[in-house]
């Protein structure tokens, strides 16, 4: 099991290495070959060459790639340095540079923004988790009547709706019409019931989209593993119904299940754009929906390597957690 | 005939109803039908036998002559845990013990299970759930029907690992399924239903997924086991050479329904049934010097939705035209008193059945 761990942490450890480099990679050096200058996109267009020059040295963008790697490397465990002539800007460690547009350094950014976008996943993986897999278990066990269709039906209703429509759909209702809640962000720090009013909604409308597909595969799981010979072997012990759902299926049902939520929730923290944007909250989507449209490259780097690191890290808890789920995989 | 099926006293006939329930099992008249969208299928078709503790019935017959049906209908599994689905119809009267199981509160029936019926199933790798420890799948045997902390409940599980000749058992209790060999397996599936000391022991093919050494083990563990238990067992298979090594009877299932059962010693030397010689004449025999050729049944089972008329095994047997007035294609035949405890169910006579055997059937096995 230890030598398992490590196995896995190792290969983390240089997954980590190599999508920093690629990501680096395509964010400046692509537009380097593909003509654009990075310099000139910082000053402005109608800079002058000179000030085009100083930002060019400052940034080091005329040194060797592999230099720009180290650097940027560099930066984000032990700070940074720019110069250039006598304009000097320290960048302490985590450093990820600068936004091209606010001149704001990322990392602040990014650790402002990461919470609102932690909490809207975990909240709305909770939902989805309670009522998707609820919603499956039971379509499972009552295939083919009324409720289980009913539920399949809303389900693929949650698969193919939108997000921009369910969840401009839940504010007219629930905000404007209604009036029963105030969609507003209010940061945790300052008020409990402000911030769960501002972020139900968007915790409803994103679990809307999750608990739809949970549902489909919990059920589907859960119909193959009861034909499985060992549920009948559980009832052939006298076991009750209950037990035989509630342990032996379930525990069947719940690997694919984690294994999902485990890839769903790493992609999800890396922002989830169109709920942020949906519902103005200040999180990594929003600002990496901004910094696109802005073709601000330093702040998509930041959020591209967060999102790299959390979907690494959920995976790794997923391999541990399949590990102590099936003991069949500890022996590989 | 019905008369003689009255006054045949010796396995006590299924239409006697003041007898219902004096044997320790005592199934009557048994149907298992499943609804479907092609129409029903009648796995079970009328099943009766009885079976005392202590002793040994081999249920005999093809894949789909409802065989495992019959097993899982008498330990309650159709309709347990049978969701949304449509349920299996079952009739007739299945006396366990004096309680009849079929009208019984179905948690009782639950209660049983495990407790006084138990069973081996085909595939232990499959039957064994994957997630959870053999020492742990035991202990939850033994708890479900005794009141005992864990620890009570892991030492009688090392036990009775013991019992069924696994090595080391107080380190294999911690094992799980897929680190054990087949063999090891089925033993760890007995260990699992005899925890708790069931009056019933029902082993469905529990030797078709093992190796042939392996095979002979189980066999003489299961034989050894109901001595000591003196429990009453069913095996059910498709080979014979199972059953001539277990069984102290035997009953030949085709289409659902009893084509031949009587003593073990009778059915083998003196079969009265064209598909017991078929399945006699089908089997190797190693204790035989020559033996050019197995001679198969020809043809293949019937469909269960559409069960031939007359005997269901006309279509494939040999001497189908023998009895007069076409008579195997148009009227069911019953079973019919061939000897003491021997039954058959064919329409030719017990003579011509004999002289068919002793002259034609018997020389070339």
């Amino acid at each position: 099991m230890l030598a398992y761990l490590i196995r896995r942490l190792f290969a983390a450890a240089v997954m980590l290495v190599v999508i920093v480099m690629v990501v680096f990679g395509i964010f400046f050096l692509v537009p380097k070959w593909a003509g654009v200058d990075v310099a000139t996109s910082f000053v402005g267009k109608q800079a002058d060459p000179a000030a085009v020059e100083a930002i060019r040295e400052k940034l080091g963008l005329s040194d060797p790639i592999f230099q720009q790697v180290w650097e940027f490397f560099k930066g984000i465990f032990v700070g940074r340095t720019y110069a250039a002539g006598g304009d000097v800007t320290h960048c302490a460690a985590p450093c990820f540079g600068y936004s091209f547009r606010s001149e704001q350094a990322i990392w602040p950014v990014l650790t402002d923004r990461f919470p609102v976008t932690l909490s809207l996943a975990l909240g709305a993986a909770v939902l989805w988790l309670v009522f998707g897999v609820a919603a499956g278990v039971l379509s499972a066990l009552k295939r083919g009547t009324l409720w289980d269709r009913t539920a399949m039906v809303v389900a693929l209703g949650g698969v193919s709706l939108p997000i921009y429509f369910t969840g401009l759909l839940s504010l007219a209702i629930f905000s404007y019409g209604l009036g029963l809640i105030d969609a507003q962000y209010v940061p945790l720090e300052d008020s409990f019931s402000g911030w769960f009013g501002g972020m139900i909604l968007p915790w409803i409308t994103l679990a809307f989209l999750y608990a739809a597909m949970y549902a489909r595969i919990t059920r589907a799981t859960m119909l193959e593993i009861l034909g499985e010979d060992y549920i009948r072997t559980a009832r052939a012990k006298g076991l009750k119904e209950q037990t035989v759902i509630g342990k032996h299926a379930m525990r069947s049902t719940m690997t694919p299940i984690l294994t999902m939520l485990g890839m769903d929730l790493g992609a999800l923290i890396g922002g989830a754009i169109l709920t942020e944007t949906t519902f103005s909250l200040p999180g990594l989507g929003q600002a990496v929906l901004n910094a696109i449209k802005n073709q601000d490259l330093p702040v998509i780097l930041g959020v591209t390597l967060i999102t790299s690191v959390a979907v690494l890290i959920a995976n790794l808890l997923v391999d541990i957690l399949y590990a102590v789920i099936d003991p069949r995989v500890r022996l590989s | 005939m019905t008369e003689l099926s009255k006054t045949g006293a010796a396995v006590g006939e299924p239409t006697d109803p003041t007898t219902a329930g004096k044997a320790f099992l005592d199934v009557r008249d048994l149907k298992v039908h499943f609804p479907t969208d092609d129409g029903l299928v009648k796995s079970v078709d009328g099943l009766t036998f009885t079976l005392e503790k202590g002793k040994t019935l081999g249920i005999v017959g093809e894949s789909g002559s409802g065989k495992s049906v019959t097993s899982l209908g008498i330990m309650g599994l159709h309709t347990a845990g049978q969701y949304g689905k449509q349920k299996a119809r079952i009739s007739g009267e299945i006396w366990l013990n004096g309680t009849e199981l079929l009208s019984a509160d179905p948690d009782q029936v639950r209660r049983m299970r495990g407790r006084e019926m138990a069973m081996i199933f085909q595939d232990p790798l499959s039957a064994l759930h994957p997630y959870y420890t053999i020492g742990q799948q035991i202990v939850e045997a033994y708890r479900i029907h005794h009141k005992v902390d864990k620890k009570t409940a892991r030492k009688r599980a090392i036990e009775m690992l013991d019992r069924v000749g696994i090595p080391q058992p107080d380190k294999r209790v911690d094992s799980y399924p897929h680190e054990f060999s087949g063999g090891m397996r089925q033993r760890a599936m007995i260990a699992m239903s005899l925890v708790n000391n069931p009056e019933l022991l029902i082993a469905d093919e529990p030797t078709t997924a093992l190796d042939v050494t392996v095979q002979a083990q189980i066999l003489d563990l299961i034989r050894d086991l109901q001595k000591e238990f003196g429990s009453a067992v069913i095996v059910i298979t498709h080979d014979l050479g199972v059953v001539a090594e277990l069984a102290d009877d035997i009953l030949v299932m085709y289409g659902g329904r009893c084509v031949e059962r009587g003593p073990a010693e009778k059915v083998f030397y003196e079969p009265r049934h064209p598909y017991t010689w078929g399945l006699l004449g089908s089997m190797p025999r190693l204790d035989r010097e020559q033996q050019d050729r197995l001679i198969p049944v020809k043809g293949s089972p019937p469909s269960l939705i559409n069960i031939p008329s007359g005997c269901a095994f006309n279509p494939r047997c040999p001497y189908a035209d023998l009895p007069k007035d076409n008579v195997t294609r148009t009227v069911r035949p019953e079973l019919t008193q061939v000897g003491s405890t021997h039954w058959a169910a064919c329409h030719m006579s017990t003579e011509q059945r004999e002289r068919i055997w002793t002259e034609e059937i018997a020389p070339k096995l």
